[in-house]
């Protein structure tokens, strides 16, 4: 009788304790439209400068090698050396030091390789979750995520965007428990950078991880008119060789 | 001697390269017989630029297929990576991959077109029952290939629709579970799956193709094109040649007419690959980027485009079994079209208005079904799939009671199977929580047969087909 009471307590215990986390996620604001051209090499430059600073400690793009990094952001030996801070030899693939096992038992999953995440998640998606990032004391990294609800992953810039506090609203559901509705976020420590400029650093990285993903995109664009350009003469003369063969087709 | 005769009767004595050929092998009588005298009705429309496209598309896949078969890798651990390697390290990885993935697609539309060209002008009737059931194998090892082709990026999609897929031989009653094994060569979808796969998708399946697109020609150039009237031109010889008066020689004619059609799908496949390659995420699923988990099942599991029609037949139904056997019966009964639809008639252009309403209408429930099984599985897509997928089943009844003198007897007691068969499926998968969903969704397959059954019989009309001319006009 004793351990069932017992046991019912730590039972209540360990739901109420759990209650937050168990919270559906929020309805996120929609996603804000990212300042994507592949063909502005300074942003990309910037970009690729500050992805090895704040994210490559624990991401990679494994896919991509440092020379075609150099090759096509335009970046002579010296600049291409000053990215690397790894001992490692151009024509390597852009990985970092992090062992794949202590990573794990970091943040309770590997920080995922990012050679295609513009691809798989859009480039809007990533502008608009690497500044969603809110207090919730909840959570390990003391931050939780508006796009990616109960992400592993820390607020990496939140020295430069600063703390905020996420102000939500509870809407009625018909399952009674209440949806909860973002509605603005409340600034706690203010971030080191105005937030236009830090909104152009997040649009450069988000930039280059576009180009990451498919780094011959530029060359399609340019040879794609030039096929078209062919292929709308070739069409053409198709066309006045087909008219000019079918004139004794009597009807 | 024979040989002989036979050489000096496909070609005069030539001299020349051509004339040694010719002598050892029938190079100008195959020339003759199946391109520059065989005769095409002069009256092919739009729609018949989908059957040189197709073997264009299969010739494409084949090509590229080989480069990029030369760098990828059948490893759980490299199928990822090796993609991504043939992305950015292999020359013009890139564009033979996109030429790749975009064909597939290409392959898929054009093949939807050409089969929708048989069935709006009647091309699977007398004497082409054949030539339709190669082309509908065609599009069956099309399917597979797609299928395993699929597989090979290892990324989420692929792994967890072979999954998906493989898991469907489970529901054949006592062999299923051993057949899934068997099939998959492992426990799940492993690496001896990718391996077979790629053997499969690589070498067996595409042999297989081959020769049944050559079989399909041959049985084409054996009883000879239909066309958009559906009347024979073979009835109708010029007395004096010998040939069909209102066909024209397939070269020069239809050569330099394909080669304009092969023009402007060629452009609209540059803009493609070029400038959207993953089509909005139609072409390439964006969850496919991320590599295969299978410790992570996706939130949503749905195939390409062109298999979701089926994907939404699959799931209709709140029962595996039932849903397999729809799957299956969906595709196996386009098979039996020739037999389904008896009427004289061939071309939908002189048959009743309510049959072309029908043909219509059965295009636009397909590719209804292909939104349906794109859109999530929730309650009201799973119940709205069961009503519009009865209805591209009745689409074969009505084909089938339209063929057979219509009277208002058969009319009537059509309906009243088909009300009889829509109860059972209302009263089999009855749920009373969601009663106003299953009545509401059961409205589409009664609307339809109300109005292609019932309203018949007050409006004889509908049923009038119109007289077929007796020679081919031009439009």
């Amino acid at each position: 009788m004793m351990r069932t009471t017992l046991f019912r307590t730590l039972v209540a215990v360990v739901a109420l304790g759990a209650a937050p986390l168990l919270e559906a996620a929020p309805i996120p604001p929609p996603l804000m439209h990212a300042p994507v051209n592949v063909a502005d090499t300074a942003s990309l430059q910037r970009g690729a400068r500050d992805f090895m600073n704040y994210c490559m400690g624990c991401h990679e793009l494994k896919y991509e090698r440092w020379s075609r990094l150099g090759r096509d952001l335009k970046l002579g030996p010296r600049a291409l050396r000053r990215l690397m801070f790894l001992q490692t030899k151009p024509y390597q693939m852009i990985t970092n030091a992090m062992p794949k096992a202590e990573a794990i038992k970091f943040f309770g999953e590997a920080p995922p390789d990012l050679s295609v995440v513009a691809s798989e998640k859009g480039a809007d998606w990533i502008y608009t979750y690497l500044q969603s990032f809110y207090l919730d004391p909840s959570r390990p990294t003391g931050v939780n995520n508006l796009v990616f609800y109960n992400v592993a992953m820390p607020d990496p810039f939140w020295h430069m965007q600063g703390l905020r506090r996420a102000v939500f609203r509870r809407t009625g559901s018909p399952h009674g428990t209440g949806v909860r509705r973002f509605v603005r976020y409340v600034t706690v420590v203010p971030g080191s950078m105005p937030p236009a400029a830090f909104r152009r650093r997040v649009g450069n990285i988000t930039n280059f991880l576009v180009y990451v993903a498919n780094p011959d995109r530029l060359k399609a664009m340019a040879l794609g008119i030039r096929v078209l350009a062919f292929l709308v003469l070739f069409t053409l003369f198709a066309y006045l060789l087909k008219r000019e063969i079918w004139k004794d087709v009597h009807h | 001697m024979n040989e002989r005769s036979l050489s000096s009767e496909a070609a005069p004595t030539r001299g020349g390269l051509l004339g040694w050929i010719d002598a050892r092998f029938p190079l100008t009588q195959l020339w003759r017989s199946q391109v520059s005298e065989y005769y095409a009705p002069k009256n092919f429309n739009f729609w018949y630029f989908f059957g040189s496209l197709a073997l264009l598309v299969l010739v494409n896949q084949i090509v590229t297929g080989i480069f990029l078969a030369m760098s990828y890798q059948p490893n759980v651990h490299e199928a990822f990576a090796s993609v991504q390697y043939i992305m950015r390290d292999v020359h013009w990885g890139w564009l033979i991959r996109y030429m790749h993935t975009t064909g597939a697609s290409l392959f898929f539309v054009v093949v939807y077109l050409h089969m929708f060209r048989g069935l709006m002008y009647g091309s699977y009737k007398k004497p082409r029952e054949l030539l339709w059931i190669l082309g509908m194998l065609v599009y069956v090892c099309l399917m597979a290939e797609a299928f395993m082709g699929y597989l090979l990026p290892w990324g989420q999609m692929s792994y967890w629709g072979a999954e998906v897929i493989t898991s469907l031989f489970g529901a054949i009653p006592w062999v299923g579970s051993s057949l899934v094994i068997w099939i998959r060569g492992d426990f799940g979808v492993t690496q001896a799956t990718l391996n077979r796969f790629f053997a499969l998708h690589v070498i067996a399946i595409p042999l297989l193709l081959l020769i049944l697109v050559v079989m399909h020609l041959m049985a084409l150039h054996q009883v000879g094109s239909n066309n958009p009237d559906g009347v024979e031109i073979h009835d109708h010889l010029d007395p004096k040649t010998g040939k069909p008066v209102d066909g024209i020689p397939f070269h020069p004619y239809y050569t330099v007419k394909d080669l304009f059609g092969v023009g402007v799908f060629l452009i609209i496949a540059a803009i493609i690959v070029f400038y959207a390659p993953s089509g909005g995420g139609l072409f390439i699923d964006p969850s496919n980027y991320q590599p295969a988990n299978f410790m992570q099942t996706p939130p949503d599991i749905h195939p390409l485009w062109f298999f979701t029609p089926y994907y939404a037949i699959l799931r209709s139904f709140p029962n595996k079994q039932f849903g397999v056997v729809s799957l299956a019966l969906s595709v196996l009964i386009l098979f039996g079209l020739p037999w389904i639809d008896r009427h004289p008639v061939r071309s939908m252009r002189y048959r009743s208005w309510a049959y072309k309403a029908a043909v219509v209408l059965f295009a636009f429930t397909f590719i209804t079904l292909g939104f349906i099984g794109e859109a999530p599985a929730t309650l009201f897509w799973q119940r709205m799939g069961s009503g519009v997928a009865l209805v591209y089943f009745l689409f074969f009844v009505v084909a089938w009671t339209y063929a057979r003198r219509p009277t208002p007897r058969r009319l009537l007691l059509t309906l009243a199977a088909v009300l009889a068969v829509i109860g059972f499926l209302i009263w089999r998968f009855y749920l009373p929580s969601i009663a106003g969903l299953i009545w509401r969704t059961s409205l589409v397959p009664i609307v339809y047969a109300l109005l292609f059954l019932l309203v018949p019989v007050f409006v004889p009309g509908l049923l009038r087909d119109r007289p077929v001319p007796d020679r081919v006009r031009m439009r």
